[in-house]
């Protein structure tokens, strides 16, 4: 397999972020993906929301699983290390890069095969640890590096390329986060970059498990009528709750929504997470009342998206087991090693 | 009188669950703390409570370590298994028995010894609450002991006395039992018996503690600082011991907060996973399991292999699958272990066969991980990982430093021209490495498992492939030359015993009872795989080697064949797989035989 590789001579007019760098400086190789697929306009999201968000692009640790999503992360953020790593374990592997180096952006992008078939357990655990990360999932529906057998997040009755229904229950893995402990959740479509990207932001910089799941459509197997994960059927079902943008520090609010509807939030690092209300009635601090809110819609047939939930004050793993700020793996012989007088003392106990 | 002093086997029957452990543990420490060499073994069921267990304690003035069959003293307290336990004792032996029931007319036996005692009656006025008066029963067995063996009795005293310090109020009934236990036997039985101890100076420095406690407390002095598990037998007490020993050794002392990361997860992929992803980001890590971990965690086990990211895997051995026998001991995971995976993967193994050296291989399998940038699994087993084993002390030379082996730094990265992440440039298969967030420009590779070139670029050339695979096959003969080495003993015989493990345990006695009746053997006591040329060396030297083993399959047999082409014809398996460990008298009896079978002279060399 060969590819074209991008130029590296940027445009001298690109606008360049607060550390100097354009978005050519966020990019990675050049996808691989079927031309429309949703997955690319979900790494084109990351990358602008990195870019934005003046983050050092190296110091990212992207870790995938196995599955057309988890090649995605050879196409954005090239400066910094991925992991291509097993079938549904992307969790582990990021949980394990977490506990060596927690100064690092944890980026993990699964599928819905990945998280919610052979990896469902390894999804539930790392959620219910908390590990600090962007935990997003490009949700399809379908399996299509083997060619479009159903997944287990595709609605019963939604059909196949060949119109065969699906027979069993779907599992909604936004729910199933929402359940679990994810202090972020949150759910978008390729198709609105102009929700997906400062949701991205917010969970980049949301300290916990910040889990997104974003449909996106799959050109190939999944987007005829008659599937409830194309293109068209989730334009027309979406029912957008709450919208999200992470303002800096210094940056002035232009959004225009209507007055009593914003919700500024403080975020740790100085920023705010700014909340909109598009439905009045949701309450994203609720987390059993956004899990109710979900399932009834999706009962209805409605696709619930923007930020579901988030609990600002939330801890993540480290906090739970009281690890040194340090990151593990800058650790020392002089940090980690006792010594040989202390083994004497120790050799004494087992006389 | 004719007295036979430090020299028997006794064995505890009791009922798992009963407390009978805490007052079995002191028997043996006594005799242990009296300088005499013991050996100790739990043989227990896969129950908390109620089925029956064993707890046997060899005592040896030679220092035989090993299991031997037959016992010479047999503690009977569980009626349950009564009858098996009165056959079990060797002619001459004794039978002690609580005969606040009278013992059965078809359980005597006119070859041993009885000795009643009648504990619960004496129990009953001293202890109101019932599972008090079972408790101390242990205790006042314990002192009855000491009565009949002559155990120092102080010395007794004196570890109830640290053992329930600041729980004072357990230290009366304890000692009320002990002397309850002993004035029986010396006022009213034949005390102490011609079967004794008596203070000796062969224990020597020596410690006394289990493998799997020398495993956690190893991979702390090696530098881990991640560790993922999941319970298994027996297996768990690598970890805790790890985190216990973390827990005083690992602390910030400003802050209070851990050097260390100890997850214990949802299964057993996802250990080796974390292992794995903290590894490839730098941190020193490992998991601890057994057979079934092992077989669970094969798939991220070739993608380590092939994505070269290093990792430290425990595997203590049991006896198969799902559960009853598992809580036996067995060295039947070698094949599975060393090939684990698909495609052409093989994993260097490390066999330790004392807690010293469970000790010194968890920082050396994390250097060698670090070094080789492949997983090393160690591969112990119920018998050493969970008695209490006599060992040398452990040893640390503070001078000694961690081998990270070859990671570039941002200063490195900024001064190489080229960095192709698995660019051969040293010539031994090994490539640098970088860890995630070093460089802001340079050193940053996509990791995955086989479709990629020198430069970690993704490809699926077949010819890029192959010469990939090449180069993990030099990386494989780089590894035989820095694995711990066999220890040889070659006096020029022209047969050798070759072994691994806890097969060592019963070898010495084995060996001193085949050359008195003039059979004499060199030894080879493999230490890892892939085999060294000292191996290979000694196999080449000698007409026939006994491989002694405890499998059905021969496993250490079939990896010699394979990997070293050796005739199967020089190879006899010595084999012994039926839960406990292999005894000195089985590698006697089976090497005797096929002496004899085979019409073999013997002392055909003259000893030099």
């Amino acid at each position: 397999m060969t590819f074209v590789a991008k130029p590296k001579v940027h445009h001298p007019k690109l606008p360049v972020n607060e550390i100097g760098l354009t978005r050519r400086d966020y990019e990675g190789s050049v996808s691989t993906l079927c031309a429309g697929c949703g997955h690319d306009s979900v790494s084109a999201a990351i990358v602008q929301a990195c870019a934005e968000l003046s983050l050092p692009p190296h110091r990212f640790a992207k870790v995938s699983g196995i599955g057309c999503s988890s090649k995605t992360p050879s196409y954005f953020l090239n400066k910094s290390h991925g992991f291509n790593s097993v079938h549904g374990r992307m969790p582990s592997v990021m949980t394990g890069s977490n506990l060596a180096n927690r100064d690092l952006i944890g980026v993990g992008v699964s599928g819905d095969g990945d998280s919610a078939s052979i990896g469902f357990g390894q999804f539930a655990h790392i959620v219910r640890r908390r590990i600090n990360m962007l935990y997003l999932v490009d949700n399809n529906g379908t399996y299509g590096l083997t060619k479009g057998q159903f997944s287990a997040t595709n609605d019963k009755g939604s059909t196949s390329k060949k119109g065969v229904p699906n027979l069993y229950e779907p599992i909604d893995l936004v729910s199933s986060a929402l359940q679990i402990g994810a202090s972020f959740v949150a759910r978008s479509f390729s198709g609105d970059k102009k929700q997906l990207v400062p949701l991205i932001k917010a969970a980049l910089m949301h300290k916990g498990m910040a889990f997104i799941d974003v449909i996106s459509p799959c050109v190939a197997f999944n987007n005829h009528s008659g599937s409830t994960k194309s293109y068209e059927f989730v334009r027309d079902h979406i029912h957008n709750v709450m919208d999200a943008d992470l303002i800096m520090a210094h940056d002035e609010v232009t959004a225009d929504y209507a007055e009593g509807s914003r919700e500024d939030v403080a975020m740790p690092d100085g920023s705010t997470l700014q909340l909109y209300k598009v439905d009045a009635d949701y309450d994203p601090h609720d987390r059993v009342g956004a899990l109710n809110y979900v399932q009834r819609m999706q009962e209805k047939g409605e696709v619930v998206t923007g930020l579901l939930y988030v609990d600002p004050n939330a801890v993540e793993c480290h906090d739970i087991m009281d690890t040194v700020s340090q990151p593990l793996n800058e650790l020392t012989e002089a940090d980690l090693c006792p010594g040989s007088d202390t083994l004497d003392s120790l050799n004494q106990r087992y006389r | 009188m004719n007295i036979k002093y430090n020299d028997f086997v006794i064995r505890f029957a009791n009922v798992n669950g009963s407390g009978s452990a805490s007052a079995n543990g002191m028997f043996a420490k006594a005799l242990f703390r009296m300088g005499i060499p013991v050996a100790t073994r739990n043989i227990f069921p896969s129950n908390i409570q109620g089925l029956p267990t064993w707890f046997e304690v060899r005592v040896s003035e030679k220092g035989y370590l090993g299991r031997s069959e037959g016992v010479d003293i047999m503690v009977a307290m569980n009626a349950e298994t009564l009858v098996e336990d009165v056959a079990s004792i060797s002619p001459g032996g004794y039978l002690l028995y609580d005969n606040s029931k009278p013992l059965a007319k078809a359980l005597k036996r006119d070859d041993i010894h009885e000795i009643a005692i009648p504990i619960s009656s004496m129990m009953l006025p001293e202890f109101s609450d019932p599972k008090q008066r079972s408790l101390f029963k242990n205790i006042a067995y314990l002192g009855a002991l000491a009565g009949l063996l002559n155990i120092e009795f102080d010395v007794i005293t004196g570890m109830v006395s640290t053992q329930y310090k600041g729980k004072d109020a357990l230290i009366q009934p304890n000692i009320r039992s002990l002397e309850l236990g002993r004035d029986y036997a010396l006022n009213y039985l034949d005390a102490p018996l011609p079967l004794q101890v008596r203070r000796s100076d062969a224990v020597g420095d020596r410690i006394m503690i289990d493998g799997n406690d020398a495993a956690g407390l190893g991979s702390v002095y090696g530098g881990a600082t991640v560790c993922a598990w999941y319970p298994i037998t027996p297996s768990t007490s690598v970890a805790e011991s790890f985190e216990n020993h973390s827990n005083v050794l690992r602390i910030d002392k400003e802050t209070g907060q851990k050097k260390f990361a100890f997850l214990q997860v949802e299964d057993e992929l996802a250990a080796i996973g974390v292992v794995i992803g903290a590894a490839w980001n730098g941190a020193r890590s490992f998991t601890a399991t057994s057979g079934p971990g092992i077989s669970l965690m094969s798939e991220f086990l070739g993608l380590a292999y092939f994505a070269e990211i290093p990792a430290v895997i425990w595997d203590i051995q049991r006896s198969g699958p799902s559960t009853g026998m598992p809580t036996r001991t067995q060295q039947g995971d070698l094949i599975g272990a060393a090939y684990a995976s698909h495609g052409d993967t093989k994993h260097p193994l490390l066999f330790p066969s004392t807690p010293k050296e469970c000790f010194d291989f968890a920082a050396q399998a994390l250097d060698l991980a670090d070094r080789l940038q492949t997983p090393i699994m160690v591969l112990s087993d119920l018998e050493l990982g969970m008695n209490d084993n006599l060992s040398e002390p452990f040893e640390w030379d503070d001078s000694r430093r961690y081998d990270r082996g070859k990671v570039l730094s941002a200063k490195d990265l900024d001064e190489v021209e080229v960095f192709g992440r698995y660019l051969d440039v040293d010539g031994d298969g090994i490539g640098y490495r970088t860890y995630p967030g070093t460089h802001p420009e340079k050193g940053a590779f996509f990791t995955r498992g086989t479709s990629r070139d020198e430069f970690a670029v993704y490809t699926e050339s077949g010819e890029v492939y192959q010469r990939n695979m090449e180069r993990l096959q030099k990386k494989w003969q780089t590894a035989r030359t820095i694995v711990p080495a066999a220890q040889i003993v070659d006096k020029g015989q022209s047969v050798g015993v070759l072994y691994y493990g806890t097969t060592s345990l019963p070898m010495p006695e084995a060996l001193d009872n085949l050359a008195q009746s003039g059979i004499h053997m060199d030894t080879c006591r493999v230490r890892a795989f892939p085999f060294g040329d000292e191996v290979e060396q000694f196999i080449a030297a000698h007409d026939l080697i006994f491989v002694a083993e405890q499998n059905r399959d021969g496993q250490m047999r079939s990896l010699l064949i394979n990997e070293l082409q050796t005739n199967p014809a020089k190879l006899i398996s010595v084999l012994y797989y039926a839960g406990l460990s292999i005894s000195a008298d089985t590698i006697t009896e089976q090497i005797s035989d096929y002496y004899i079978e085979n019409k073999f002279s013997r002392v055909t060399e003259v000893q030099s």
